[in-house]
């Protein structure tokens, strides 16, 4: 029999550390699903979601119950719109963000994410068309997540979406003024985005996916700090091995999940995506990690370093737990859903430029970011570039999820509740971007020798 | 199905004896069990096993948490698979 001490270690995992399945993502291939008809598309749409999906939560509550583990969020993926709505007439897309909107519901999941597009080279029509609808699908829908990728290592940067996309979310922002400008936290702009990523609100199934997959994200900051408060003091390499071997139990955990589920589904395992993925609730941050490592507030000279030896040692330890190991895995430092990173922006401690650095070693990028809502969308766009820059040179996932919080300002808050938190606004660079973001084009594909 | 119960909380007199009489009642067999102080809190583990349960597990783990808030005590029910994928390679 599994000892005590065993079992209590998982059962403090799981009670006092805040350990849990984030959530269980079905990916959904919606591929035939086109029609020339947009109407008939989406009654397609419609009835394939709910016929894959219809027992997902009643399977994930099942689950629930036999393990006693928290499961956040049931979400679905599919594949992105813009393929799927191309060989439709409409010239807008907002009515399939409403029907996934409607799936989602009536299946009882929290998000649904593939109001995306892939444009890193170059946009087709439904691309164009896709893009331009994001704000009014954001504003009016609930659980729909979009995304847009716009670079990659071995494309470049397409600098024409970047400028686009700069304005989508000041627009998508505006739409929800009342609310913050929500619709701007649905939305993702993507460097290198993976196909089997199941947090949001960057999921999609990419075209290299099965007809239907589980993906399993799995989260516990407030494990990998309780782990390193027993090693205080000690040289990194004990820190590195104490956060490997907490991931390593956690990714199991997410395995175990994941077989489960897609058993009891009938579907086929796709992934399971060990990220560090923090929650506003006090004890699940990923900065306290940072913070117990030795810095005294996230955002100090060290972060760097230390966020990059924790986002290595939390895959090193995930990889051997799973049999496939995908998605983002890493760590995540969203400011408004961490409530170390939040204390640290409000003490001036972490400001966008330290936050772009730390992009460089972790997983995504500037995320669940708020900033002034004046700010020109040039200057948004600026920032998507810096941060896909860094995605490609380092053949890195980087994404840019920033919230231009209509009426607000430096020195404001955002609140949004639940898993979104709340955001101090954050300050920018006083100086345009005009010029060159009215550049357009691409910028090429890094070259992949000479490393420097 | 086998699981672990575990109960944890303060210690007194009784403890095994109501929670065992409540498993045998619900018709839980109890394979195994260990019982220590750990961090000064009463700590017991039992591996069971449910093929003969005559209720839901849903009901048994309410049943089991409504025993546990009687005695002052938590009472969780998790299949052993969890710990065995966590602890064992």
């Amino acid at each position: 029999m599994i000892n005590t001490y065993e079992i209590m270690e998982t059962i403090r995992m799981l009670e006092a550390e805040k350990l849990d399945i984030r959530t269980i993502t079905m990916g959904i291939s919606l591929s035939d699903c086109a029609d020339s008809d947009g109407k008939a598309a989406r009654e397609k749409i419609y009835r394939k979601i709910i016929s894959y999906a219809g027992n997902l939560v009643k399977v994930a509550e099942e689950i629930e119950l036999k393990y006693d583990i928290p499961i956040i969020n049931k979400r679905i993926s599919v594949t992105p719109i813009s393929l799927v709505a191309a060989a439709s007439k409409d010239s807008n897309y907002v009515e399939f963000a409403k029907i996934m909107d409607q799936a989602a519901q009536e299946v009882g999941v929290d998000f649904i994410g593939g109001f995306s597009a892939l444009v890193h080279k170059g946009m087709t029509k439904s691309d164009q068309i896709l893009i331009n609808s994001i704000p009014e699908a954001l504003a009016s829908t609930e659980r729909v997540c979009s995304s847009v990728n716009i670079g990659t290592t071995r494309a470049g940067l397409n600098m024409d979406a970047v400028k686009q996309m700069g304005e989508i979310v000041k627009e998508a922002a505006e739409l929800t003024a009342d609310q913050g400008g929500v619709a701007a936290s649905k939305l993702v702009v993507f460097a290198n985005a993976p196909e089997d990523n199941p947090f949001m609100a960057g999921a999609f199934h990419g075209v290299g996916e099965g007809e239907c997959m589980i993906n399993v994200g799995i989260s516990g900051p407030g494990a990998v700090k309780a782990a390193l408060t027993k090693v205080k003091g000690e040289a990194f390499d004990v820190v590195a091995e104490t956060i490997k071997k907490t991931a390593f139990k956690i990714t199991r955990m997410g395995q175990l999940v994941a077989k489960e589920a897609s058993e009891m589904l009938g579907v086929k395992a796709g992934i399971v995506d060990l990220s560090l993925a923090p929650t506003p609730a006090v004890g699940d941050s990923v900065a306290r990690i940072l913070e117990e490592m030795g810095i005294e507030v996230c955002g100090a000279h060290g972060t760097t370093a230390a966020l990059a030896l924790l986002n290595d040692a939390v895959k090193k330890g995930g990889v051997m737990a799973s049999s496939h190991v995908g998605g983002l895995s890493g760590a995540f430092i969203p400011v408004s859903e961490d409530a170390g990173m939040i204390e640290a922006v409000e003490k001036r401690a972490l400001s966008i430029e330290k936050l772009e650095a730390m992009t460089a070693v972790c997983s995504v990028g500037l995320d669940m970011i708020a900033v002034p809502g004046s700010t020109a969308p040039t200057t948004i766009s600026a920032i998507i570039a810096d941060e896909a820059a860094i995605g490609m040179v380092n053949s890195k996932t980087t994404a840019v999820r920033i919230i231009p919080v209509p009426g607000k300002d430096v020195g404001d808050e955002v609140v949004y509740g639940g898993l979104f938190g709340r955001a101090p606004i954050m300050k920018l660079s006083d100086y345009s971007s005009n010029e060159f973001i009215a550049r357009g084009g691409r910028i090429p594909a890094p070259l992949q020798s000479l490393k420097n | 199905m086998k699981a672990i119960i575990s109960v944890i909380g303060m210690d007194q007199i009784g403890i095994i004896a109501q929670v065992s009489s409540l498993l045998s009642e619900k018709k839980v067999n109890i394979l195994d069990i260990s019982q220590t102080i750990l961090d000064e809190y009463f700590t017991m583990t039992m591996l069971v096993e449910l093929e003969r349960l005559e209720t839901s597990l849903e009901d048994l783990k309410k049943d089991l948490k409504s025993k546990g808030d009687e005695l002052g005590v938590s009472i969780k029910l998790q299949h052993e698979d969890i710990f065995r994928s966590m602890h064992r390679i």
